[in-house]
């Protein structure tokens, strides 16, 4: 398959070069880099999605719940849900088709399941990219699920224009909801299992959490409760969701944080060139080797060592 | 380049069978060997199999059968496998199979099938051998 037939095929809405696609992202191929930088200027039109929270806190039967209520209102959906991979054996279990057979032959969602293959962080280093390609596919909404999360893995708010922060009944206290971390990223904010006693308490506390915050803030997170298993909530979940995207817009804060992406993304993509290209110039070199066993022997110094490489190998030679 | 390129396998119960455990233990070694395993729970139809299977770009997909509608279910994959024009993923079977079966069930494009009490390496071993990457 031709870099050509790859951008035509996703550009046509053609499921399976999609799902090719992303492969050759996932596997770090350089043909995926090719075609996705013929895609960059089909995409930006989806609205991202990002649904974070603990294992077992309900992320992809709400995810499955959202899809249907979407569908309702005419939205094509596309979803990238990531599971962890094992640090031993790079091997993974990927299961969070599971939850969402009903939407299984539905032809206007396109579902993958992703590995973290050792990124930390809470997605895969290929998600977003990933995401860019269902972008240029044309899905109107993308939801990006992570791997449960602790208190620490955000990086989805680089992803997506709106997160969802699930949380369940009964998971520790209000001190819990006042940390830093997963709790700052949310613009939405979902208890699942509202039928699970101490839901409401669940809620009170996240909002005594939001009323203590000094800033002044012109969005609010909504703290909403949500039964994933029978629907309940989810027309105001969504709701709320368009409200989010309608104040991004409105506020202006839409095109400051796509210029804020724009400018990590660059910043992200020369550190891994740069890095590459000098990890290959460096690779077997005898003053490359020498070096690590003057700094095992502390003869020498890491700190130093780092500058003189880098300006030997990286610009002494481009130059 | 693709120094990273992993064996994505589907594993998958066509059809009205509640066993899962086999599927389960057999998924549980392919991700013990480095692969990455999609597993999309029970009672799926051969045009669910088939559409997750593309979906997710796997190289091989696994079936699990127990209830005997194998002869009926496993050609049905393969010819819809057909009427995608796909050839490069490699799908074996395993599960409650009679001998008499298995040699129509090849025929029909299933590679392997493995059948009670086979080790789990051989499995594995058939597997990374096989599959296209």
């Amino acid at each position: 398959m031709s870099i050509d037939e790859l951008v035509q095929g996703v550009l046509n809405q053609k499921r399976r070069y999609l799902a090719r696609l992303i492969s050759l992202i996932e596997d770090e191929d350089i043909q995926a880099m090719e075609a996705l930088s013929q895609l960059y200027k089909h995409t930006g039109k989806g609205h991202i999605i990002g649904v974070t929270g603990p294992p077992g806190s309900g992320k992809s039967s709400l995810v499955t719940k959202l899809t249907a209520e979407f569908r309702k209102r005419s939205k094509t959906i596309g979803i990238i849900c990531v599971d962890p991979s094992s640090p031993f054996t790079g091997g993974a279990l990927l299961g969070d088709r599971i939850r969402m057979q009903e939407h299984s032959l539905d032809d206007e969602v396109y579902v993958r399941s992703m590995g973290t293959r050792g990124h930390l962080g809470g997605l895969a280093r290929a998600t977003s990219d990933a995401v860019r390609a269902v972008d240029a596919f044309g899905k109107d909404i993308i939801f990006v699920e992570t791997v449960g999360t602790g208190q620490s893995e955000v990086e989805v708010v680089d992803v997506a224009h709106t997160v969802i922060v699930t949380d369940v009944p009964g998971s520790g206290d209000d001190i819990q909801a006042i940390k830093a971390g997963i709790m700052e990223i949310a613009d939405i904010f979902v208890v699942n299992k509202s039928d699970l006693a101490g839901a409401d308490k669940k809620v009170t506390e996240i909002n005594a959490m939001l009323d203590i915050d000094p800033k002044e803030q012109a969005w609010r997170p909504p703290v909403l409760l949500t039964n994933a298993r029978t629907g309940e909530g989810i027309p105001e979940l969504v709701d709320n969701i368009l409200a989010h995207l309608e104040h991004l817009k409105g506020s202006g804060l839409l095109q400051k944080k796509g210029l804020q992406r724009s400018r990590d993304e660059l910043q992200e993509l020369m550190k891994y060139k740069l890095t590459k290209e000098l990890s290959q110039k460096l690779q077997g070199k005898p003053e490359y080797e020498k070096a690590i066993k003057m700094i095992a022997k502390r003869k020498q110094d890491p700190y130093t060592v780092a500058e003189q490489l880098i300006a030997e190998f990286l610009f002494s030679e481009t130059r | 380049m693709s120094s990273s390129k992993k064996i994505r396998v589907l594993v998958a119960k066509p059809g009205l069978d509640g066993h899962d455990r086999g599927v389960k233990i057999v998924a549980r070694a392919l991700r013990d060997a480095g692969m990455e395993v999609i597993y999309t729970g029970l009672r799926q139809t051969p045009e669910m199999v088939v559409r997750a299977a593309l979906d997710e770009g796997v190289h091989c997909i696994g079936l699990s059968i127990l209830s005997g509608a194998h002869n009926a279910l496993f050609p049905k994959i393969m010819e819809l496998l057909k009427a995608e024009g796909v050839s490069d993923i490699l799908v074996v079977g395993g599960g409650i199979i009679p001998e008499d079966d298995i040699p129509d069930l090849k025929k029909a494009g299933i590679s392997e099938i493995f059948g009670p009490g086979t080790p789990l390496d051989v499995i594995v071993e058939y597997i990374k051998t096989n599959v296209k990457l």
